[in-house]
């Protein structure tokens, strides 16, 4: 029964006209973002590089590739993506009880649990494909529109580099990082929805929490550091950034194939799992013993 | 008949009110067993426990010999429901809310029987519209078409009549008797417009304030033979009179100055003689002959 309630909700989202704006806006901002990089790239890169380009010449034509381009877009929208998530998340659960349906579920032979389980799998499903539909339009798109190369990637004053060959299977991990990352989002705004009669409320609880967070981990004061920050969800959804930062061989150059921090990968990934083991914990509970009355 | 539901000191409360107080009902297989009673009486509350969309705060609810708690899933297999109103998917089209209500019955459902059904509620025309361009009737006929998709034995209805005109509360009506004596299906059907409940149910349960009033067999309640009188009269004398005379047994109750009694119409005319031979000044003697009547009476503060 679990998968026949998987389809239903995958064959409800995907009817809703609302579900496409995240796919237009994803759309949008990444040729957007491809577009100003094609015109004013070599701009961009000096923002990074400016201090380093009187001692050697930078080689912004090498630099600016595909791949470069693709985690440019990685960094402008993944931040935003949560917005778009929690759009269809926070309206799988209260949606239904502002629409009326939650009782012509819940009175059909299906557990609650089961119901919660589908909606929530089927947030999931909804995240990957935004996700996909995120690389073909970055990466293959900027790949088409720039070529291919070695990646750069500028951590605040280090550079990362990478041979073009040890790249694709990084791009590859940060998808599916970033797929964990924005399931936790999904998990928090459905639990949200659980306890939710309209449709807004959960969306923007989401976004105010992401909001919050955010700014706690970017005020990097003392007090947060230590205490907030390393357990806060936020810090870790930027996990995926780390399969780009390399570690360096004695010489100078670069180990292919490695990644700079793997542990902290590990620890950020276990992290937001175990966020949404909770969140999800918290929806099962509050729902099976919720009263519909709407 | 069988017992299809029987419920056993059923209480729901929230936080301070008691919406269902200590009710207990039977609804025996094949009847139209109307639910009656004021706004907030507490009917809904008791139907969404019998949906298990609302947990008992007490009580046993048993439906078809199984405990509802227990076997929720086999018993919902053969319920159908709409609940207050029949709100659908507004975004998908008949055809396909029929389709999903159908894969969540738990039953196999051939793809033409989904088309047959629509078409039995006269929504052949209209089943790849969007049901946001449908009429309240329209809805109302669809949601009964979902309800009933995986034919089951027992179909509640929660104010089906809501919002519809008088056209389709009569359409309503005739599809609620034809599911009965046609169909043998068992249905529960709570409705505040009573003189509906008088046409189409078999037996009924009045509630008000959550606790039962009354439950009984319609015609029963309605013998004409048997009336509830009202008396409006000089309150003390009148019950002095009545207390001190054969009349009292007949007295049920004393309120808003209004005597109420129960005996056949019969004897109204000698009933009144003999007030008068007492000298009790009468303002008005009635008699109660309706459902509604009957209704306003025993659900009255």
């Amino acid at each position: 029964m679990f998968f026949t309630i998987l389809r239903i909700e995958l064959f409800k989202i995907f009817k809703r006209p609302r579900t496409y704006i995240s796919f237009g806006a994803i759309a949008v901002i990444v040729i957007l973002v491809q577009l100003a990089l094609k015109v004013n790239g070599k701009d961009f890169i000096e923002l990074y590089t400016d201090s380093q380009s009187d001692t050697f010449e930078i080689p912004y034509n090498k630099i600016l590739n595909g791949y470069f381009v693709c985690v440019a877009v990685l960094h402008m929208i993944l931040i935003h993506v949560p917005l778009l998530v929690a759009l269809i998340a926070g309206d799988m659960i209260s949606g239904e009880a502002n629409l009326g349906t939650l009782r012509l579920l819940g009175s059909k032979p299906i557990t609650r649990t089961e119901l919660v389980l589908a909606k929530f799998s089927a947030s999931t499903i909804y995240v990957i494909l935004l996700l996909v539909w995120m690389a073909v339009l970055a990466l293959f798109g900027s790949i088409l529109l720039f070529g291919q190369g070695d990646l750069v990637v500028f951590k605040e004053m280090d550079w990362h580099q990478m041979n073009s060959y040890d790249v694709l299977w990084r791009f590859f991990a940060a998808f599916i990082f970033a797929s964990l990352a924005l399931t936790t989002i999904a998990a928090m705004a459905m639990m949200f929805s659980a306890f939710s009669e309209n449709s807004l409320g959960p969306i923007v609880a989401t976004v105010c929490v992401v909001i919050v967070f955010t700014i706690v981990q970017q005020l990097k004061v003392p007090l947060f550091e230590h205490t907030i920050n390393p357990w806060s969800f936020t810090t870790h959804m930027l996990g995926w950034k780390g399969f780009f930062y390399v570690e360096k061989a004695a010489d100078g150059t670069t180990i292919d194939g490695s990644i700079e921090r793997p542990m902290a990968l590990v620890r950020s990934g276990l992290i937001l799992l175990g966020y949404i083991g909770l969140f999800m914990s918290i929806t099962v509970w509050h729902f099976r013993k919720k009263d519909i009355l709407n | 008949m069988n017992e299809i539901i029987r419920v056993n000191n059923l209480t729901k409360e929230f936080k301070e009110v008691k919406a269902v107080d200590n009710l207990s009902f039977s609804v025996r297989e094949g009847e139209v067993y109307g639910f009656l009673g004021q706004n907030g009486a507490g009917k809904s509350t008791t139907i969404r426990m019998l949906l298990t969309l609302i947990k008992p705060t007490d009580g046993t609810i048993e439906i078809f010999g199984m405990n509802l708690q227990q076997h929720r899933k086999e018993i919902l297999k053969q319920i159908g429901a709409i609940i207050e109103r029949p709100d659908l998917y507004n975004y998908l089209t008949a055809l396909e809310n029929i389709q999903l209500f159908a894969k969540l019955s738990g039953i196999k459902i051939p793809f033409t029987h989904l088309k047959e059904q629509l078409a039995k509620v006269g929504l052949a025309d209209r089943m790849h519209s969007k049901v946001k361009t449908y009429s309240q009737g329209m809805k109302q006929r669809l949601g009964l078409a979902c309800a009933l998709i995986h034919d089951p034995k027992l179909l509640i209805l929660d104010e089906p009549t809501n919002g519809l005109d008088p056209q389709g509360i009569a359409e309503m009506r005739n599809m609620i008797i034809r599911l009965s004596k046609e169909q043998g299906k068992t249905l529960v059907v709570s409705s505040h417009l009573l003189s509906e409940m008088e046409i189409v149910a078999d037996s009924m349960l009045i509630i008000n304030k959550g606790k039962k009033v009354v439950e009984g067999n319609v015609k029963e309640l309605l013998n004409p033979e048997y009336s509830i009188v009202e008396l409006e009269a000089d309150t003390e004398t009148a019950l002095n009179f009545i207390r001190n005379s054969e009349w009292n047994k007949y007295l049920k109750s004393v309120a808003n100055h209004i005597i109420r009694l129960e005996f056949n119409k019969d004897k109204i005319p000698d009933f009144n003689k003999e007030l008068v031979a007492h000298d009790i000044s009468v303002e008005s003697i009635r008699r109660i002959h309706s459902l509604e009547d009957y209704f306003l009476t025993q659900t009255k503060d």
